[in-house]
């Protein structure tokens, strides 16, 4: 990292550098609405660093915007959001960009560049960002797709790759630049058991290998339990349960028993709101 | 919202300054751009050479129905020698640029668009800014410049091989005297003519590339929302394109 940011023409902008344990990502009563839908309403989290840190809930809880919120691309109605100890709504443009390359990012979609081969997409933070000659460009390249099992992979277009594939190439494009915050959103979704083994295992390692801090957001809570150091449940815009997974499988809150148990009836309802519906059978025909 | 809010002037109105302010967006970054030259080479080659085929089949078809026009309308007055003037004139000063710009909107600015939308409905944008890299400088400037250099390029060769498909159909098949139709033609044609088509093609360009790429970065990332957008894409230039070709040869009659 200090390589990096030795050759990086932006170094200047400082941001202070995080301490082991140290509180990287701060949350504190965050209130957000997205269309007039309250998606936070008093949001509290704490990521520490080196730790992987899991947030989960059941679809539409947020937590995709949770991530926007700590990235910088929106920013909330009230409350803090800082990074790194500083207030990212507060940032410039130049601020949220130094921010950014201490960030790796992982997509739900792998979120590959279309028009480029799986070499050039992990090589393009490095072209972007750096002036380094062309033999240590492919050297990093090449050590980030073996790290991810695919570096005999280099020449394939992201067309030809299946989905784990296509993440795992992006897990190698997201550490290229060897960032202190690594951000997983879903990365389980859609995955076989052997690849979604493979990208766990890959978390995991590049957590303790490398000394990342990891943000996992997902609902696969079999997956979460294996790899997370702490958890953050989240549910009505609020955290209502934290702690590791091992904690929140024996919590007697119903929410969390709901989430960890998959069950279907419980504080979140199966039905979205509606008419009665034996009333609402019988007056199909005014529906028209 | 009220109803006259959302009414059509002002939805242009509002529509219109959006984009002139993304286009001052795209102008604050041709500098940086201009750093990655191949960016820009590969979207001149997918924009330009990529149309060539349909503009220079479009030129063949126009230049000759306007030989066969051209002499019909002549032969009346014992005139044919004027074909060529017609040919030339027609083209050079509005049917090269006008048309070149209606099949580029629909061939290239729809490509534009579509591509911009997808990857912007596939997180790629979002993903180049997450990696602190700015798609407007690295997705969108280049896309416009490759147009804005393209369209020129292709309304001269529009117009090149509009004027031997004229001359084809008027000399070589109809029979008017090969000596006349390029006299006439020569005499008719002044600098300010070609000027007026180079203007043209070159504001239609600046207009058409932005559309495209505008329409592209702000649609909706459905589906839906990037057939929208480029739909919408066709619709904007092509009245675009017909009313910037209504001022300006307006403006030239002035100013001849």
């Amino acid at each position: 990292m200090l390589f990096f940011a030795a050759l990086n023409e932006s170094s200047e902008i400082s941001l202070s550098p995080a301490q082991a344990g140290d509180a990287v990502i701060e949350v504190r009563d965050v209130h957000c609405a997205i269309g007039g839908r309250v998606i936070f309403d008093g949001l509290d989290i704490t990521a520490r660093r080196g730790r992987i840190t899991a947030f989960m809930g059941p679809s539409g809880t947020g937590k995709t915007t949770l991530l926007r919120l700590i990235t910088g691309q929106s920013y909330a109605e009230r409350g803090s959001v800082q990074v790194f100890g500083r207030e990212v709504a507060q940032m410039s443009n130049v601020e949220l960009f130094a921010l950014r390359r201490r960030m790796g990012m992982l997509f739900q979609n792998g979120a590959l560049l279309t028009d480029l081969d799986v070499y050039e997409n992990v090589a393009f933070p490095l072209r972007e960002h750096t002036k380094l000659p062309e033999s240590l460009v492919r050297q990093l390249v090449l050590t980030k797709l073996h790290a991810v099992g695919l570096r005999g992979a280099a020449r394939l277009m992201p067309s030809e790759l299946s989905g784990g594939m296509a993440r795992r190439v992006a897990l190698a494009r997201a550490i290229v630049m060897d960032p202190e915050i690594l951000i997983y959103d879903e990365p389980f979704v859609g995955l076989d058991p052997i690849s979604m083994g493979v990208i766990c295992r890959l978390i995991k390692q590049m957590n303790e290998a490398l000394g990342i801090t990891s943000i996992v957001v997902s609902h696969d809570v079999q997956e979460l339990s294996t790899i997370a150091h702490d958890s953050f449940l989240l549910s009505g815009g609020k955290v209502v349960a934290s702690g590791t997974p091992e904690e929140l499988s024996h919590s007697d809150i119903p929410e969390v028993k709901q989430f960890m148990g998959g069950l279907a009836d419980g504080p979140v309802k199966f039905h979205y709101p509606a008419a009665d519906y034996g009333a609402e059978l019988l007056d199909a025909g005014d529906t028209k | 919202m009220s109803a006259s809010a959302d009414s059509i002037p002002v939805v242009a109105v509002r529509r219109v300054g959006a984009m002139s302010l993304f286009l001052l967006q795209v102008l604050a970054r041709i500098g940086p751009a201009l750093a990655r030259p191949g960016l820009i080479v590969r979207q001149i080659y997918n924009a330009g050479a990529r149309s060539l085929v349909i503009i220079m089949l479009s030129g063949m078809f126009v230049g000759m129905v306007l030989g066969l026009l051209g002499f019909d309308v002549f032969q009346r007055f014992g005139s044919e020698d004027y074909v060529g003037v017609l040919a030339a004139l027609g083209n050079l000063k509005v049917l090269g640029p006008v048309l070149t710009a209606l099949l580029f909107a629909g061939r290239a600015g729809t490509s534009l668009t579509s591509e911009i939308g997808l990857m912007k409905s596939t997180e790629q944008l979002t993903a180049m800014q997450m990696m602190a890299v700015d798609p407007v400088r690295y997705v969108v400037v280049p896309r416009f410049l490759g147009g804005f250099i393209a369209m020129p390029l292709l309304t001269a060769t529009f117009t090149l091989i509009a004027l031997y498909g004229a001359q084809l159909i008027g000399v070589q098949q109809m029979g008017v005297d090969s000596g006349a139709y390029w006299s006439q033609t020569q005499n008719a044609v002044s600098l300010h003519d070609v000027w007026e088509g180079v203007v043209k093609s070159l504001v239609f360009g600046v207009a058409v590339s932005l559309v495209a790429v505008y329409e592209g970065y702000h649609s909706e990332p459905t589906p839906e929302g990037v057939g929208l957008a480029t739909t919408r894409t066709v619709v904007i230039s092509s009245v675009m394109v017909l009313l910037l070709n209504y001022l300006l040869t307006a403006a030239f009659l002035t100013t001849k």
